[in-house]
């Protein structure tokens, strides 16, 4: 990256800050002085133990409820672990990696997989399409509609994702939905198809998840000072050319997160599949990683198996988190 | 109301020409008409007399409201214990995750001490857990503490899981009091308990509110859990469960469903109103930090 391009982003994103918190009204956006920073700070030596008291329930809380079930996962995936070895009637013998050997060599499992990034993946990109295009568009109107379009985000954002995946499926239902009436497509089936139906689930995820997106990015918009756009403006640029190469890297640190915070809840992705598609789909043609190691565990008793599938997405994921870590290392950005 | 698009016009939206802007506009409330169609269509159908549900030409209103979708989900056997505990779940977590995160998010801004890097890669590295695959150790955990079919198994896992991203999330608002604030206290002569609690947590109050609805929703929507701890003792089940009661794959009482959704979703919205201003500038700090 070069150090011009570089500057600019850190520009960028520090006047935001103060801009968009006084903006958006936070008490605390005007007293955010320089001088307010960690890094400023003498060490205190009286310090000593009073940090780690502060963290001490936060730690006890992740650590037994966290750590330790994490240790779990990865032990219970390395032992024989089915119903009677829950149940006390067989010692829980040590398997070793045979867990993993059977997963893999499992075709299953990587159809799943691969099911699971292309939905992953589908679903981010679209929510990301839709949510950055509706915070542009919310910038180009006035108060009216735009209160319009910001209370029915809310109210999409703050429906829970089991009453989400009812009311779609409703609205999608064969024989009384509206959606089929509307479209003549007579009792069309959606959950049938395995593409339908993964396009159902992928419509109620961006649903309820391009509200995030959309504030999140549009408050990032208020906070470009206007004068830069102005400039840009009168400089002649077309408005997609301010978007691509004035927004969009002032926005960078915005897009990063909101992005990394998509892959992350997508990939996740259980209530929407397991209430629309019924646990599965038909004979498991819509299973997403979790919603399989769910399955495995505890539909099939095969806990040992399902916690491997556990240990694979938590270091897919693992992965994902590291290499944005890396990113903000490299834009410089500070803990 | 005091929503985040009260803010003045950008003066640049001057320069938008004038036919454009109300293409604009006029998408802008025909997207939000679409959106909250779903919600509509959900709260519409709770209140249709029986047979217009099942009607294969569904009209967009009604003429006949009627309370009996709503009558046969209060109807069920302890609806409004389930309703009782979903709250009572919801507000522990919320009250206990606001505490430990604030204590938490004090530590490691106010303070430098080893680790402190450390820790916060793994609050950031701990909210991409996949809660689901911890299903599984923590039934065998909840299980060997006596704990399954108790509202805990319910409440401790979630405090655990909404805190990497309240501590991540308030570490923007504590930074912003500023340290001259802090210094002035203790020349005043309060003590350390004194000012975390009598200065810092009322200045940072916003930043738990809206921290606290990440943890409501997620505690609130959670049916995974109450899925497979609660599985004995319905007494103790929470309304994701009562409302898949009605939701029977081969023949689903949609008004029952819909009914029960309106009244599931009602508490959140009604959090979200009163929590949305925070809610965008807590999202602000949040991302810059």
């Amino acid at each position: 990256m070069s150090p011009v391009n570089d500057r600019a982003v850190r520009a960028g994103s520090g006047t935001g800050t103060g801009a968009r918190a006084a903006a958006a009204g936070v008490p605390g956006g005007s007293r955010r002085p320089a001088a307010a920073r960690p890094a400023a700070r003498p060490v205190r030596r009286r310090d000593g133990w009073t940090p780690w008291l502060y963290l001490a329930p936060a730690l006890v809380v992740l650590g037994g409820l966290l750590v330790y079930p994490i240790y779990q996962l990865g032990l219970i995936s390395l032992l024989q672990y089915t119903q009677a070895q829950v149940s006390g009637g067989e010692p829980t013998a040590f398997r070793g990696l045979a867990n993993y050997a059977e997963l893999f060599g499992d075709d299953r499992f990587w159809q799943v997989l691969l099911a699971t990034v292309l939905f992953a993946a589908a679903c981010v990109l679209s929510t990301l399409a839709v949510g950055c295009a509706l915070a542009v568009l919310l910038t180009r109107v006035r108060a009216l509609p735009r209160l319009a379009l910001m209370l029915a985000a809310l109210g999409a954002w703050a429906t829970p994702a089991v009453t989400g995946s009812t009311v779609w499926l409703f609205l999608f239902d064969p024989d009384f939905g509206p959606v089929n009436r509307l479209l003549g497509l007579g009792d069309h089936s959606w959950t049938y198809g395995r593409y339908s139906a993964f396009f159902l689930v992928l419509l109620e995820v961006v649903w309820c998840s391009f509200p995030f997106v959309m504030v999140t990015v549009y408050a990032g918009i208020r906070a470009v000072p206007a004068e830069v756009l102005e400039a840009a403006a009168l400089d002649g640029a077309s408005q997609w050319r301010i978007w691509r190469s004035v927004l969009a890297p002032m926005l960078r640190p915005i897009l990063t997160v909101v992005t990394l915070q998509s892959v992350i809840w997508d990939f996740k992705v259980f209530t929407q599949i397991y209430v629309m598609t019924n646990g599965g789909g038909i004979a498991g043609q819509n299973l997403v990683l979790n919603v399989y190691a769910y399955q495995q565990a505890f539909a099939s008793s095969q806990y040992s198996l399902g916690a491997a599938i556990g240990v694979v997405m938590l270091l897919i994921l693992l992965a994902v988190t590291l290499g944005h870590l890396r990113l903000l290392r490299r834009q410089g950005e500070e803990l | 109301m005091n929503l985040p698009v009260s803010l003045p016009a950008r003066p640049l939206r001057g320069r938008v020409r004038r036919p454009w802007r109300l293409a604009a506009e006029a998408s802008a409330l025909l997207i939000a008409a679409v959106v909250a169609f779903p919600l509509y269509w959900m709260v519409l159908s709770a209140f249709r007399p029986a047979g217009e549900i099942e009607s294969t030409e569904p009209r967009p209103w009604t003429l006949a409201p009627s309370l009996d979708s709503f009558r046969r989900v209060f109807g069920q056997q302890e609806f409004g214990r389930y309703f009782l505990n979903s709250l009572l779940v919801a507000g522990s977590v919320v009250i206990a995750s606001a505490l430990i995160a604030f204590l938490a998010a004090t530590a490691v801004t106010r303070f430098r001490f080893r680790f402190r890097t450390t820790l916060l890669i793994m609050f950031l590295v701990a909210q991409t857990v996949p809660v689901e695959a911890l299903t599984i150790p923590l039934f065998f955990l909840m299980r060997d503490f006596g704990q399954l079919n108790t509202l805990g198994s319910l409440i401790l896992p979630h405090i655990a899981f909404s805190l990497p991203f309240a501590i991540w999330m308030l570490r923007g608002f504590v930074k912003a009091v500023p340290e001259a604030l802090e210094e002035a206290a203790y020349i005043d002569g309060a003590s350390r308990a004194r000012f975390l609690w009598r200065i810092l947590f009322p200045l940072v109050f916003p930043g738990l509110v809206a921290t606290s609805v990440f943890s409501f929703i997620s505690t609130w929507n959670d049916f995974l859990f109450a899925k497979s701890f609660i599985i004995s003792d319905t007494s103790r089940s929470t309304l994701p469960m009562a409302l898949l009661v009605f939701y029977k794959p081969d023949e689903p009482d949609w008004g029952g469903v819909m009914a029960a959704s309106t009244v599931m979703t009602i508490p959140v919205l009604v959090f979200f109103v009163l929590v949305q201003r925070r809610l965008v500038s807590g999202l602000g700090g949040a991302v810059k930090d």
